[in-house]
């Protein structure tokens, strides 16, 4: 990593670290940093380019018809916004059948107080190709109010594999607007994980995945909303090839906060199958859970279900591990805990074991 | 070890414990009878504590210790103990997480586990998705991990195939420290069984017929269990009307 880069993220290593985004390379197969508007990308990896997406838009061929193909930039003010701005951001390549073992790494960072941060962001996976990325949203420790606007549009080959992980650390009064799109061709995979333990002022998103035939879609959310937080946080599949399979889970605890939980399946195909769940934990009586699952089948032949179950824990399970000899604060800490397991996420070992610590390390402060 | 006074509970305003007296001294195993819904469950989770199980009058005194309004957290670090007939699954904590939890070394987690061949179990979810036998295999685990002075096993046979009750009963005998002689064994036991199979494979000291909210009878548990399996939980009532 570069001396300047050393030099911009100083004290603030352990929040970077709690976003998954560290300073060991040796851990990652490349690393994209932006700090306020800031960019610094490394690549160390054969066969992947890693650009800004700045410099992608002069030296990427055919660039420009490929951004804003997934997200209209009419969709809403955020992305008018976005479309606007002068792009930054990332831009992934992955060549035909080259499968990444290490996660890439990509951090956004807010650094000064108040600031907009609009980012653009493109992955482009070639067919038989797979890529790992954590990518980590975080503050400075000293900052508290500012706002994200993030447009990500995603492209996954025949037979790809993708998975997305984010995690989200903003300051308490932070605004985040992400806007993601993801087209997955025939037989391939985009695996999503959104993991969020802190308060965020307002963070809505709705990523939407189009898949082709025997294409698969996962999307999958831990969120902690503490008091006085407001998640609008949802998906939509549109299964439109044949066979193609989607799952939506999302496990929430409001701590206080008010969160709505979404999901959208859409089957238009024959033999499409999908599945969504939502579990809530309500710990407050100031907290509000809000689960919406809606299931649209525009072909006799598809397979699709939901459920959902929202409520505070059961006495039932409190008391269940209070038999074994724990306190009901021990046994509330580890249904809670348990709750917000990473293993639900399916992720390779070594960004599962890191995914943990990082829940661990918010979760301590959070619970 | 378990003393049981007058003792009366209500379930949510219903009383269904009419004044219970029990004694359990140390080492001892007894086995507890009775038809559905007469209280035999209802008993146990007053004698753990909780909370859904209220006692309006009499004493429960464990190992000679108040501990009638004792949580059940603290009625299980003195030495109580019990495995449930129909548990709740806990998502996302794991079987040998709770082996990890009492302390237990990865060593005798493993032991146990292949004991009650619950090795291939140990990474689930506690009880979630469990069959009938594994769910009881489950329940009998966490009981030796934690290894309670007094232990309460609700029929532990009943949904269990024929090759796992000699499992179960094996362990239970382990938990009972039924191969010691009579006068060292320090560990008691409360067992509440339906089809009395349980019993071919593990001596009990005392029996006791629990309806209505009372205790009617006690006495030799394979007589009782004989005596029920010919005539029925109506004869008893019937006898116990006569009195």
């Amino acid at each position: 990593m570069s001396k300047m880069l050393e030099k911009k993220i100083k004290g603030e290593e352990t929040t970077l670290e709690r976003v998954g985004f560290i300073l060991e390379e040796k851990e990652r197969s490349g690393s994209f940093l932006l700090i306020d508007d800031e960019e610094m990308v490394s690549n160390y990896t054969d066969g992947v380019t890693y650009y800004s997406t700045g410099k992608a838009i002069q030296k990427v061929k055919g660039l420009k018809e490929k951004m804003w193909s997934l997200v209209s930039p009419d969709k809403d003010e955020y992305t008018r916004k976005a479309f606007q701005a002068k792009p930054r951001g990332y831009f992934i390549h992955v060549e035909k059948d080259r499968k990444v073992e290490k996660p890439i790494q990509a951090c956004f960072f807010i650094a000064t107080a108040r600031l907009v941060q609009s980012v653009h962001n493109i992955i482009i996976l070639e067919d038989g190709a797979e890529l790992h990325i954590i990518n980590g949203c975080a503050t400075a420790s000293y900052v508290n109010t500012g706002m994200h606007i993030g447009i990500t549009e995603i492209f996954v080959g025949k037979g790809a594999y993708l998975s997305y992980t984010m995690i989200h650390d903003w300051a308490d009064q932070v605004e985040v607007r992400p806007r993601t799109a993801i087209y997955v061709q025939e037989g391939g995979k985009f695996v999503s994980n959104y993991i969020t333990i802190r308060k965020s002022k307002i963070t809505q998103t709705y990523p939407e995945a189009f898949l082709e035939k025997k294409a698969v879609a996962q999307f999958t959310s831990l969120i902690y909303a503490p008091d006085g937080s407001f998640y609008d946080v949802g998906a939509r599949i549109h299964l439109n090839g044949e066979e193609a399979s989607g799952e939506i889970i999302s496990r929430v605890i409001s701590g206080g906060g008010k969160v709505y939980s979404k999901g959208h399946l859409v089957g238009n195909s024959r033999g499409i199958k999908a599945h969504m769940s939502c579990d809530g934990l309500l710990l407050s009586s100031n907290g509000s859970i809000i689960a919406i699952p809606e299931l649209e089948a525009n072909h006799p032949e598809v397979n699709m279900s939901h459920e959902a179950a929202v409520g505070k824990i059961a006495e039932e399970e409190i008391e269940y591990l209070m038999a074994r000899g724990f306190s009901p604060e021990e046994a509330k800490s580890l249904i809670i805990k348990g709750f917000l397991d990473p293993k639900i996420l399916g992720l390779p070992p070594a960004l599962e074991k890191e995914v943990e610590r990082t829940i661990n390390m918010i979760g301590e402060g959070a619970l | 070890m378990l003393l049981i006074e007058n003792l009366r509970v209500e379930v949510e305003g219903k009383p269904v414990l009419k004044g219970v007296n029990l004694h359990v001294k140390a080492g001892e195993t007894h086995v507890l009878f009775g038809p559905n819904g007469a209280g035999k469950s209802t008993l146990f989770f007053a004698i753990m504590g909780f909370s859904k199980y209220k006692v309006t009058d009499g004493k429960i005194y464990f190992k000679e210790r108040d501990i009638t309004y004792l949580p059940p957290h603290e009625r299980a670090k003195l030495g109580l103990g019990i495995s449930f007939q129909r548990p709740p699954s806990i998502k996302g904590i794991k079987l040998n997480q709770i082996g990890k939890l009492l302390n237990r070394s990865e060593e005798e987690i493993l032991e146990k586990a292949e004991l009650l061949r619950l090795k291939e179990m140990l990474q689930r979810d506690i009880n979630l998705g469990f069959s009938g036998g594994e769910m009881k295999r489950s329940e009998v685990f966490q009981l030796l991990l934690q290894n309670p002075d007094l232990s309460l096993i609700d029929e532990p046979e009943s949904g269990v195939d024929i090759t796992n009750i000699d499992v179960i009963a094996k362990a239970l005998r382990i938990l009972l420290q039924k191969d010691r002689p009579i006068l060292e064994r320090k560990k008691s036991g409360i067992i509440i069984t339906h089809t009395g199979f349980i019993l071919e494979k593990l001596t009990a000291d005392k029996g006791h017929l629990l309806i209505d909210g009372k205790i009617t009878c006690s006495g030799n548990p394979m007589e009782m269990f004989n005596e029920i399996k010919l005539k029925g939980y109506t004869e008893c009532l019937k006898c116990w009307k006569r009195r």
